[in-house]
Order: structure tokens, then sequence, then C-alpha cells
């Protein structure tokens, strides 16, 4: 068992580790708060001074923050619905017997090693182009127009992107959810007269309760910060401007960077928030 | 009512045959005990009566009526699963009420259904507990409760003891008989352990490679047992079987006597011996025997307490009224 020199040099040796992550979350978040109090502008005459709480007031009193906060939620809240519920069905159907299954499951998982720039360009030019997509030519071939996913349909587009990405995560985990479901459960509930549809709110559901739940919990924590997927297709245009986008523009196009930092320490406090509210939820269905 | 008749039922997975054809009949109220090895087709055949499993040929009837493709929640028959296969997200009042919920009766009718059957098998105080929070004999209570309220026309049991202590499944043994001395509901019930069926049974099935071998009553099976692997199967220890020159002489391949059937002595006797290990169970005690008669060690059985040092000589005499003979083909010779 641990003596107390095997502690200390077990100590010893994590210290690298630990210095090194320490260091590497608290120098950005120290950077973050330090600028967020101050009026710098790096092409426009550079640190000006303190600036106390200015760049917190201005940020949240942009007319484009609230608005960004809404566009956040409504993606992740989308994504979140699209791939629990297509995750569930699509576990159900690979868990049957069938043919070649191994080769459909690797298939089923590899939309999730696609890097998200990639899989953002390739939606937008292969499928979401209006003129030479292949949403464009089957629209065409049934005589209807085009639509110009990223501009008319352009939050939908978003989400159903980013879904498509996270879609083989939330089946994987709920694939190995309902593999551990014992099928004398389902025998006796078919024995009980449960009917398809009850043996599944009655007994399948309640058993991928947790899996759900870290389902949830897990892509929250991702789908805040998504932003590759928003800046190759539409460049935060047309009402798909996040919060961690509103973030970058600050920074990166309007050059200020005070104000920017402002608006991270504020997803910093949103992402939080969530976080609390999952870990409550999740402690909750844990604890059963 | 419940009486299960069985007709030319085989069946196959894939291309192989886990049940030739078999006839069967249960009768409404009997307490039938499917015995036999593991892997000799017991379970196969009760998930065939259940619906469980399709059977491949044959056809199967519940109280007269056909129901080969009658699904198995229309078949009015109740299970009691080996894992118990209760549902760990309800309590136990909502496992207990969830074929009466599925079967849409009204609340009051639930409750008292529910109570009834509670009370029956002592689970009233753990009503609103989750299986999790149960022990192994009360979780087995509960499927069987569940099995209960349905009220069905015969209850299945697939191997329910074999997940208890020793001393447990003594106490449900004894349960379940008592139980089924009240309801008088047909009951059909599945073991590999023959202490069980001998125990339990009205009507004993034993299984072997999905070939019925006999059908009969506990004692029946027990005094007359129609071939070898009867013999051997039935009783406890075994019966002791013979071949060689010493079946000859009583004009068969095989002969059988059980270990009660053969009296000890330290002077005179048929068979001469030398004792090896002794089992002292305190109302009886078991020697093996060491025997020329037979290339196996004969056991036997002296009642009471006998102390007989091991490697010491002693002569055996089979009773020769309890002798059984058995032919070439292993079948029984009267």
């Amino acid at each position: 068992m641990a003596t107390q020199h095997s502690r200390s040099a077990a100590r010893l040796m994590m210290a690298p580790a630990v210095v090194l992550l320490l260091g590497w979350m608290l120098v950005p978040l120290t950077m973050t708060l330090y600028f967020s109090f101050k009026n710098y502008l790096p092409l426009r005459g550079g640190d000006l001074g303190w600036a106390g709480f200015d760049n917190y007031v201005r940020f949240v009193s942009s007319s484009a923050f609230w608005p960004a906060v809404q566009t956040t939620l409504v993606i992740v809240g989308g994504v979140l619905l699209i791939t629990v519920v297509l995750g569930i069905l699509l576990a159900m159907l690979l868990d049957q017997p069938m043919w070649g299954q191994g080769v459909v499951r690797i298939l089923v998982i590899a939309p999730f090693f696609v890097m998200p720039t990639v899989s953002a360009l390739v939606w937008k030019n292969m499928f979401m182009d209006p003129v030479n997509g292949l949403f464009a030519h089957l629209w065409r071939f049934f005589g209807a127009e085009p639509v110009s996913w990223l501009s008319d349909a352009s939050l939908s587009s978003i989400i159903m992107i980013v879904s498509w990405q996270w879609l083989p995560f939330a089946t994987l985990i709920l694939l190995t959810a309902i593999q551990s479901l014992d099928s004398e459960q389902l025998e006796a509930a078919e024995m009980d007269g449960a009917p398809a549809l009850a043996r599944f709110t009655n007994i399948i559901l309640p058993h991928l309760g947790r899996a759900i739940t870290i389902v949830i919990l897990i892509q929250t924590i991702f789908l805040l910060s998504i932003f590759a997927e928003i800046f190759v297709t539409t460049g935060g245009a047309f009402g798909t401007r996040t919060l961690t986008y509103l973030i970058f523009q600050r920074v990166l196009e309007s050059q200020n960077v005070g104000l920017g930092s402002a608006g991270g320490v504020y997803a910093i406090i949103l992402a939080n928030i969530v976080a609390i509210f999952l870990m409550r939820i999740v402690g909750k269905n844990l604890d059963a | 009512m419940g009486r299960i008749q069985l007709k030319q039922v085989t069946k196959s997975f894939g291309d192989v045959q886990v049940i030739p054809p078999l006839d069967l009949t249960i009768e409404d109220g009997e307490f039938t005990v499917f015995v036999g090895p593991s892997g000799c087709g017991k379970s196969t055949l009760l998930r065939l009566i259940a619906g469980l499993e399709d059977i491949s040929s044959g056809s199967i009837d519940i109280d007269g009526a056909d129901a080969t493709n009658v699904p198995p929640a229309k078949r009015g028959l109740a299970m009691v699963f080996q894992s118990y296969a209760l549902y760990p997200h309800m309590t136990v009042r909502k496992n207990i009420a969830f074929p009466l919920r599925m079967a849409k009766l009204d609340q009051a009718e639930i409750d008292k259904r529910v109570n009834g059957a509670a009370s029956v098998l002592n689970l009233t105080d753990y009503l609103d507990r989750r299986p999790g929070q149960l022990s192994g004999g009360q979780r087995q209570r509960v499927a069987i409760g569940r099995a209960i309220v349905r009220e069905p026309a015969a209850f299945l049991f697939d191997e329910p003891l074999s997940n208890l202590d020793a001393a447990l499944r003594v106490g449900m043994r004894l349960e379940i008989s008592e139980l089924h001395k009240r309801l008088a509901t047909t009951m059909i019930y599945v073991t590999h352990d023959q202490v069980e069926a001998m125990t339990m049974a009205d009507k004993i099935v034993v299984l072997h490679a999905g070939v019925i071998e006999q059908v009969g009553s506990p004692l029946e099976l027990y005094q007359r047992p129609r071939n070898t692997f009867v013999a051997g199967f039935i009783g406890s220890p075994k019966m002791n079987l013979i071949t060689g020159s010493e079946a000859t002489k009583h004009d068969a391949t095989t002969i059988g006597i059980r270990p009660e059937h053969i009296d000890i002595s330290e002077t005179d006797g048929t068979w001469k011996g030398t004792i090896g290990v002794s089992e002292h169970l305190g109302s009886d005690t078991f020697f093996h025997v060491l025997c020329d008669a037979s290339s196996e060690p004969l056991t036997v059985r002296a009642s009471g307490e006998r102390d007989l040092k091991y490697g010491t000589e002693v002569y055996l005499t089979p009773r020769l009224e309890n002798l059984h003979r058995f032919d070439q083909q292993g079948l029984r010779i009267e």
C-alpha cells in the first residue's frame, strides 16, 4: 500500500503535468481578465489605459449581444434534440443483428473523424450550394426552386451540419448502453403484454436515461464553443452569430481586445451556469 | 384452466435441430418439472411454450385452442425468469402492477391485486423499494408476484432458484410448492437440479439432447427408470450402474442398484471391497467402496452413523428385489 514515501514520490512525479496544465489554463484566463479591464486597441493607439467595467457594460448593451446568446442556445438546443432523438433510433437499428454489422458501425462513426472545418466546407460546397449543390439538383429534379440554404435557412443549415458531426458520438454512446440491456427484461415485458411502443417507453428509454444525460452533458460543453462551422459557412451573417463568434468579431474584426475579453468572461459565466444545471441533473440521474 | 399440449413440436437453430419431434401433454393444475443436464433443450422447450421462440414445426395447444401462432402476451401464460428480469427503475409496486397496467385495468383493481399478491408473498413492507435494494429471495418473490397478479392459465419457471444460495433455495422451493397447492394453477418448472424436480413435481419430464427420456411421477421415475440415463440422473447420490460379468449373471448388460439398497457388513456378503472416502451426514453415512464387481467405486448408504475407517475390508450385499436391469440399448428389462 501507499507509504508516506511513495505518496510524496507520486506527488513529485505528477507535479510537472499539474503545473503545465494549470499554467495552460491559468495564463489565458488571467490575460483575458486583465485585458477585459483595459482599453486596448492594437491598431488604434494600443494600450490606452484602464477602462474599469466599461467593456463589460458596452458588450452587454451592444445590440448584437442578446441575439448572439439566443442563437447560441438555439444551435445547442437544436443539435442536442436532433442527435439524441436520431441517436436513439440509430442505436436501436444498429443493435439489430444484420449482415456486415462491423463495417456499418465503423461507417456510422466516420463523420466524427472529419475535421469541423472540412465537414462544413463539404456541406457548404457539395450539398448546400444553390447552383451546383446536390440539394439544388434534387430540388430542380422535382421541379422546385433550389433553396439558398446558408442565406435563407442559415441557422437550420448550421444545426444540420453540426448535428451530422455529433450524431455518431451520440449513437455510439447510446448503442453501448442499449447493448447492456438485459434481453430477459424485454422478454418479460413482452410476456407481460407490453406492445413494442410500451416496451420502448417503459424499459428501453429508462435504461438509456443515464447515457442520454452523459451525451447531453458532453455535447453541450463542446457545442457552446462551435466556431469553425460558422466561420467557413456564413461568417456570422444571416443571424448565425453565436456568442463565440461575436467575441471573435470584437477582437479580430473590430480590433478591440478589451471588449472581446469582456465577452470572453461572459462566455465563461454562461458555460458555468449551464454546467451547474447539467451537473445537478446528471448528479440526480447517476445517483439512482 | 391450463391444459397444454405439444404435438410433434420441433425446433432448429439454423441446421442444428435442438428438439426432434416431441409430444407432451401437461394436464390442468399439474406441477410439471422439466429436468435434464445443461444444454438438453429444457429451457428452449419452455421458451417455445411461452412463445418467445417460434417452433419450427408441429403445434402447441393451450386449453384446446391452437396457440402456435399466438404472440406470447396473448397466450395467458406468465413467466419467471432465471435473472428475475425485474424492471430496475420501477418500484416493487410498479413492477408487480406492470402487466396489469399493460392490460389497462382500472387503478382500484390494480391496487387490489397488487396488495393481494404482496401479502401472499410477504412483500407488503417492500412495495416502495426498488429491485436494487432487495435481497435475492425478495427479488425472486417480486418476480413471482408479477406473474401471479395476471392470474395466468399457467406459470412458467425458468430455473428460478439457481441464483439463490442453498439455504434460501430450500425455503423458496417450499414457498413455490405451497403457492401451487393454494392456486392450483398449472406450473411448468425448468431445472437442472434433480432434487428440486423430485421434491416439487407432480410430473417429471426428463430431457436429454432434446428427447424426452421418461415422463412420470417422481416415485415412478425413482423406482422404475425406463433407461440407464434416467436411472443415473434421478436420485442423489446417483444409482450405482455396473456393467460386465456381474451384470451378465443377472441376464443384463447393465445392472443398477441404489446406494440405500446395498447392505454393508464387516463379516460376510456377496461382494468384497475396501472402504474409500466416506461422507458423514449425521442422519446417513455414504461410503465409496472399491469393489471387484465394478470398475467404478460403489456408493453405499448406511443409516445413521457407522464408523468404518479408510481401507477397511467390507462385504456388500445388494437387495435383489431392488435391482434394476438394463439391456444393450440401455432400456429397462422387466
